[in-house]
């Protein structure tokens, strides 16, 4: 049997993680709540809910164009917030940082701006066959517009691109190259670094989709030299319907509006419109004023942890739970690459994973049950569904046995 | 509160284990398709139907959670035998049953054995798998031609 490793003496103590975390102290159908559905969305700590609360509470007000006090409060904490987030990104400039909505809005933002002026027909995009559904979609979008040609990376059956292939797909045709930096469904870390310096020799740009590496990995866009860089603060314990898209200042500076209307402009008249500057051009509209503060008090705290000692600590945990998922019978891994992080998909026999989902809720343990935005990585594995537990900094060892636990329940009621 | 085996009884477990009626029917004269796309279930029902509209066989393929599964298996059994009318007369109660107030008992006696699933009642992101078939069911009755949804 795996024994949970004995609690380590390091900084990182993930009881008083625990503690910053309201929703985690709940029991649902009379068990203490398991929460393993990070890799959807991570719960918030007190430290973004507060924030959050605190500018409804005393600073609400638009903008960019109030002369009063409190929208000079909200401008200033909507401001912060991006500084926040470039530090984190380590990006050359604020003007760089533009807010979205999520990562998949800002994968449309530069399918339908950059992608519309820079990709004709017989062009070609390259995607990786284990992109979510939002790093796959808007590109077909615009393929099928423009008559350019979509092609895929394929993967090998532990879950990890096939480099080799790389070299054959890239051409002067390819304009861009899409890829995940860590995979939802099946937790792969890629070799980012590598594919974007082998794009760029080829010509091609690099949009990166960090929905799910940023509360797990370090990332530095200049050290990356990615082209793009996406991601969603709801996955990185900050609110939902906020995210950012990171782009080169240059790219920016010649890419056209993505939606008009109000703060994106410099002077409007009917025969005649001049943009604004950089990165307002691109936030048409009242933003997600609330949300990006609570994105900035996310980046706060998970500074404040530490990216690096919170991948340690579920490293710990992904391996704990991976030894243990190898001992059981009739449990198939769903990823198994070499580098990896925060993701568990498995199927099990027998046990259809929605069942199972259904099974493990009543336990107590949340966890997810479907094809994960990512119905060709489900199509190259042979699968419907996997189930999906994926850990945060929160999560301990005795939650990976109460699993585990549930998951003997399941397979003692389907008798397999 | 609902138990988890309210949901799983050991007849659920058994023709999810041994659906039956499981395979094509090779002399179908009718047939239909049906899709969940929130969850990949996918179901293939096949039907011989005589002139008096008497369903004579029916038979199925797919994939899917033990809900859906069991759930197709016990239709099967259900109407083999049963007119379109008695059909129809079976799939209202049946939706009346999966969707109703928790207090009220589902109608045995229409029902049969298919009370079994009332349990999905609780359950309400499951209420789809039990549900599936019975769409594709009518698809098939009413020989429309594309695929069966639960919307």
């Amino acid at each position: 049997m795996s024994t949970a490793p004995a609690g380590n003496a390091s900084a990182f103590d993930v009881n008083r993680v625990r503690d910053d975390f309201p929703v985690l102290h709940q029991q649902v159908y009379g068990k203490p709540l398991v929460y393993l559905d990070n890799a959807a969305t991570t719960q918030k700590p007190r430290a973004v809910i507060d924030a959050v609360r605190q500018y409804y509470e005393r600073d609400n007000a638009n903008v960019h164009r109030g002369v009063h006090a409190l929208s000079e409060r909200a401008t200033a904490g909507y401001e912060a917030a991006r500084e926040k987030i470039r530090i984190l990104l380590n990006a050359a400039s604020v003007r760089e940082i533009v807010f979205v909505r999520g990562a998949t809005e800002g994968i449309n933002l530069v399918a339908s701006s950059w992608g519309a002026a820079n990709i004709g027909a017989g062009d070609e995009v390259l995607i990786t066959g284990m992109e979510h559904h939002s790093d796959i979609v808007p590109w077909q979008m615009l393929c099928e517009r423009v008559g350019a040609v979509l092609k895929v990376l394929p993967i090998n059956d532990a879950g990890e691109l096939c480099m080799g292939e790389l070299d054959d797909l890239l051409s002067e045709r390819t304009k861009l190259v899409g890829v995940v930096h860590l995979s939802n469904a099946l937790g792969t870390i890629n070799p980012v670094e590598t594919i974007i310096r082998k794009a760029h020799a080829a010509g091609a740009k690099v949009l990166v989709d960090g929905a799910q590496a940023m509360a797990h990995l370090n990332v530095d866009v200049q050290r990356l030299d990615c082209d793009f860089y996406v991601t969603s603060a709801h996955k990185m314990y900050g609110p939902t319907g906020i995210g950012v898209l990171y782009a080169k200042e240059a790219l920016l500076e010649a890419m056209p509006p993505y939606q008009g209307g109000g703060d994106m402009i410099a002077m409007v008249t009917f025969e005649h419109t001049e943009y604004n500057e950089l990165p307002f051009r691109f936030e048409a509209g009242t933003p997600n004023i609330a949300g990006a503060i609570g994105f900035g008090a996310a980046v706060d705290y998970l500074q404040s942890l530490g990216v690096e000692h919170i991948a340690a600590h579920e490293q710990a945990v992904l391996a704990y739970a991976t030894g243990k998922a190898r001992e059981v019978d009739g449990l198939r891994l769903i990823g198994t690459a070499a580098d990896r992080a925060t993701v568990l998909s498995f199927t099990l026999e027998g046990v259809h994973p929605h069942d199972l989902g259904t099974i493990l809720d009543r336990e107590g343990v949340a966890i997810r049950a479907g094809h994960h935005c990512a119905m060709p990585v489900m199509q190259h594995f042979g699968v419907p569904a996997t189930a999906r537990a994926s850990f945060a900094a929160y999560n301990t060892f005795a939650e990976v046995d109460a699993l585990f636990a549930a998951l003997m329940r399941a397979k003692e009621m389907f008798h397999v | 509160m609902f138990d988890l085996h309210d949901l799983y009884q050991e007849v659920i477990v058994d023709h999810n284990r041994r659906p039956r009626n499981f395979g094509e029917l090779a002399d179908a004269n009718r047939e239909a398709e049906g899709y969940n796309p929130l969850c990949g279930d996918r179901l293939h029902i096949w039907l011989k139907v005589n002139n008096d509209g008497v369903i004579e066989d029916v038979r199925f393929t797919g994939e899917g959670c033990a809900i859906s599964m069991a759930s197709a298996s016990l239709m099967t059994e259900a109407l083999k035998g049963r007119s379109f009318d008695e059909f129809q007369r079976i799939f209202d109660s049946f939706q009346h049953m999966v969707t109703a107030d928790l207090a009220e008992p589902p109608d045995e006696e229409t029902l049969g054995k298919l009370a079994v699933l009332a349990g999905v009642r609780e359950f309400p992101s499951r209420i789809k798998c039990a549900i599936l078939c019975w769409h594709t069911m009518k698809s098939a009755v009413e020989g429309r031609s594309e695929v069966a949804k639960t919307e």
